[in-house]
């Protein structure tokens, strides 16, 4: 839909032809975004899809306000939402990661529950915080989770959205749900540490 | 209440998602007191919190 159209004829007189550009042109972007969150490239590019629509019919609530990647994010983030949702009640989610499984991390500890090796500080994390690369490794690091686990995560961390919640969306018991969010904070430090600031 | 590493490593995730019992933060704050390892972890865990905020500022 509307690939014939040029730039310089915009549907509506009141959408400016480098709005729609400047929109147009944050697809990767959200795209990625989304991917990272849902993944499952579909339901990512219609969640994109819907957003990008929704922002170019929502121009005047833009107008001027904060910058126009983080006004798109902020949109996309409640389509994302939504398509969790809307996932969650079709296809009813297994419960079938017992809570055994938190046992992945053991080895971490000796028998007593303390460290085998004490986990050293990590150097200059603010520092990394201006870095894009180690963005780019924190991405490369949650791609690594499991899928479940990954959601749960950013449905937490992300999103925001209360445990409550995501025990709901994703089907599975309260208990299991801190299980899902341990595993993916213990995994993340695991994987920060020997991808970032062991480097 | 003496708690392991292991053990304290699993309140410190939950006290992201829910607000710690008293005794709980005490405990957590005694085994800080006597031990670096989890100290560095409860650091860690905090960082990614705000690294995983700002994820979308980024790209």
């Amino acid at each position: 839909m509307g690939a014939q159209e040029t730039v310089s004829s915009p549907p509506t007189p009141k959408m400016p032809a480098d709005f729609r550009t400047q929109v147009e042109s944050l697809r990767p972007y959200l795209l990625r975004y989304a991917t990272l969150q849902l993944r499952d490239p579909a339901s990512a590019e219609d969640a994109v899809q819907e957003a990008l629509l929704a922002a170019l019919t929502a121009e005047a609530s833009f107008a001027g306000r904060s910058n126009l990647r983080t006004w798109l994010t902020g949109i996309l983030k409640h389509k994302i939402v939504d398509a969790i949702r809307k996932a969650s009640r079709e296809v009813p989610l297994r419960g079938d990661e017992g809570d055994a499984e938190i046992g992945e991390f053991d080895a971490l500890f000796n028998d007593n529950g303390h460290w085998q090796e004490r986990p050293p500080a990590w150097d200059n994390p603010d520092g990394a915080l201006q870095q894009k690369q180690f963005f780019a490794a924190l991405e490369e690091c949650l791609r690594g989770l499991p899928e479940r686990t990954a959601r749960a995560f950013m449905m937490r961390e992300h999103l925001g959205l209360e445990t409550g919640e995501i025990c709901k969306e994703l089907g599975v018991t309260p208990t299991h749900c801190w299980v899902l969010l341990y595993r993916a904070r213990m995994a993340l430090r695991l994987c920060l540490e020997a991808n970032w600031f062991r480097k | 209440m003496m708690l392991s590493c292991k053990q304290v490593t699993r309140l410190i995730s939950q006290g992201e998602d829910r607000k710690l019992a008293f005794g709980e933060r005490v405990a957590l704050r005694l085994h800080f007191a006597i031990c670096q390892g989890c100290r560095n972890v409860n650091a860690q865990l905090h960082f990614l919190r705000t690294a995983v905020k700002r994820l979308s500022e980024y790209g």
